[in-house]
């Protein structure tokens, strides 16, 4: 049967984020996740290949224990099973160290078809650590996969369309291979009271750094080729122009003022 | 740092034979970072039927050298191939810097790449300069929905390696009278990678192709009320020489299609003129388009959060706006 792997993140909940000032990294204690919202259609893609063609579907992710709860709710939505790394070492990793471990971590869980992502975490907003773990495995890599047309079980292949700037491409790649998926693939289906109850009683393993012995000197901060040098928050308000329509009257004048407007900065 | 290892590149992209605007502007970005460590700047070109008089206007715009790997092989964007001809050349020359574009392609090849050389990438980064004690380049960017600027740095791999939001720089001027090398080096068949297959290619003549190259974006929301309003964006976008964009909402509703999300879980716009029509400015939208150059918007609520970000606005009904609007442009026009 085909094995699918579905590596996600918890992401803190929008305007609720704060910053170490010593390491510039993101402080996740006491900050509300919530599974990154791009990769509900990485689940979501993996689920519909499972009705469609059968499947079992693995959740993978890193990151400190309490991560499981995003593990539980991919297993209410309809995955099989789930597996956490996470180890004080993995602290602060980067997209280059963060894939080494979780590179690492597929090749322990073993044989599997397909690997499937979510396009970027809205929180880090790289997209990075997906085309890096394909890299890493050397399996064929799609990104920004719109739509999977055709999986042929026979001849191991999968046909996707990949948007791009200037249009789409249909692609073929052999299995195993690794696609991370944009929003336009499906809408995500909500947990169901099965699901629920399955990943209430399912036992999550936890990888460590040692469980999969992996070399320290490439983990979290110290092990990351990238530095966070400085962070500050940008001034977001603008004192704009600001008119009020209350009556006919005022349309005309508040579109005489944007046309003057408009012209002063020479955009008409 | 040594001394040799001190060359800054930028990947050209071309389609077609033409070489795509995103060129010129990382030339503009990597000639000012080569030109504060004395460096040469080098574009370098993977794919197929450029010519040589295409590939002189890298040097008129910048480039000291141009390395160009052709081949009817590199026709196609598959990213594995593409992948083993940059790491080849890299392993060869040894460049300090590599700066592609935060495009779809870009992006999907830089961490390829880094992730196999064993060196930093930065995405998406809005300002880059260099330390010229150390050599590192210090890389900017927006991250967590653009509540934060963070200053990047790769201090002990090289190359140092970054993509760059298209549209965030002007290209310099073209000067025919500047003078540098072509490098032609044929592809070598060990490095092409048959896996995968390009089977088709859809041009996309739709209106939402290449939002994020607009200059211009007349996005929707929730206050469009219904579908068939959006005509009214797509009549003020095509008098602007724009496109039209949608918050997430209008998406979900159906309203717009996904390659017209701007926002957080959709796309990051940099236009010179974004007007928000029925916008309430969440924060997932703001982050989008909040570094607009010029930023409209027209909503119903005098405490809409889009407000606090606008050049110009207008507490009004956007059913009474735009028709004014549109006939007073095209009044213009004639």
């Amino acid at each position: 049967m085909l094995k699918i792997i579905v590596p996600i993140k918890q992401v803190p909940e929008t305007g609720n984020v704060k910053m170490d000032p010593e390491t510039g990294t993101m402080v996740r204690d006491g900050v509300v996740s919530i599974v990154n919202p791009l990769d509900l259609y990485s689940i979501e893609t993996a689920l519909m290949l499972k009705e469609k063609y059968g499947a079992t579907v693995t959740v993978l992710t890193m990151g400190p224990l309490n991560a499981v709860k995003g593990l539980k709710e991919a297993i209410a939505m309809g995955c099989d099973d789930g597996y956490i790394l996470s180890d004080r070492a993995f602290a602060g990793a980067d997209t280059w160290s963060t894939a080494y471990a979780l590179v690492n971590a597929i090749k322990r869980i073993g044989d599997y078809d397909l690997i499937l992502a979510g396009e970027r975490a809205t929180d880090g907003d790289t997209g990075q650590v997906g085309p890096n773990i394909a890299s890493g495995l050397d399996i064929p890599l799609a990104t920004y996969v719109r739509k999977v047309n055709d999986l042929d079980l026979e001849h191991k292949t999968i046909t996707v369309e990949r948007s791009v700037e200037e249009g789409i491409e249909t692609l073929q790649l052999p299995l195993p291979c690794l696609l991370t998926v944009v929003k336009e693939i499906s809408y995500p289906r909500l947990p169901t009271l099965r699901g629920k109850k399955k990943a209430k009683t399912v036992e999550i393993p936890v990888l460590t750094a040692e469980d999969l012995g992996l070399n320290r000197e490439f983990l979290g901060l110290k092990g990351s080729p990238t530095r966070v040098v400085s962070t500050k928050s940008p001034k977001v308000t603008r004192n704009g122009q600001m008119v009020t329509i209350k009556d006919d009257q005022d349309v005309i004048e508040a579109v005489d003022a944007l046309i003057a407007f408009l012209e002063e900065r020479q955009l008409i | 740092m040594s001394e040799k290892n001190t060359k800054v590149w930028t990947i050209a992209e071309a389609a077609n034979g033409k070489l795509k605007s995103v060129s010129y502007e990382l030339l503009a970005r990597g000639r000012s970072l080569a030109d504060a460590c004395s460096e040469q700047l080098v574009s370098v070109l993977i794919g197929a039927n450029v010519s040589k008089a295409e590939l002189t206007t890298l040097i008129q715009h910048g480039a000291d050298l141009v390395i160009s790997v052709q081949d009817p092989a590199l026709e196609a964007f598959i990213v594995e191939t593409y992948s083993n001809v940059l790491i080849d050349l890299v392993q060869q020359m040894k460049p300090n810097i590599i700066l592609a574009a935060a495009t779809n392609n870009g992006r999907t090849l830089m961490p390829h790449v880094a992730m196999r050389l064993h060196t930093g990438l930065t995405a998406d980064c809005t300002d880059l300069q260099i330390d010229l004690t150390t050599g590192d380049l210090l890389q900017t960017r927006p991250a967590i929905g653009g509540n934060i600027l963070a200053t990047i740095k790769t201090p002990n791999h090289r190359p140092q390696m970054a993509t760059v939001r298209p549209r965030s720089t002007q290209p310099l001027p073209a000067d025919p009278s500047r003078t540098g090398h072509i490098l032609q080096i044929s592809l070598k068949p060990e490095l092409v990678d048959k896996r995968v297959k390009l089977l088709s290619f859809e041009a996309e003549t739709a209106d939402e192709s290449n939002l994020q190259d607009s200059d211009v974006i007349v996005s929707g929301g929730r206050g469009m009320k219904k579908a068939d309003n959006f005509q009214l964006l797509h009549d003020l976008a095509s008098l602007l020489g724009g496109k039209v964009g949608a918050s997430r909402d209008a998406v979900d509703r159906g309203w717009a299609r996904y390659p017209q999300q701007v926002g957080l879980s959709g796309k990051t716009v940099l236009p010179k003129l974004y007007i928000a029509l029925g916008i309430s400015g969440a924060i997932q939208h703001l982050a989008g388009m909040k570094t607009a150059e010029t930023i409209v918007a027209v909503n119903t609520d005098p405490n809409a959060a889009i407000f606090q970000v606008v050049d110009f606005g207008i507490v009004g009904d956007a059913f009474q706006v735009l028709p004014e609007l549109i006939s007073r442009l095209e009044e213009r026009k004639s």
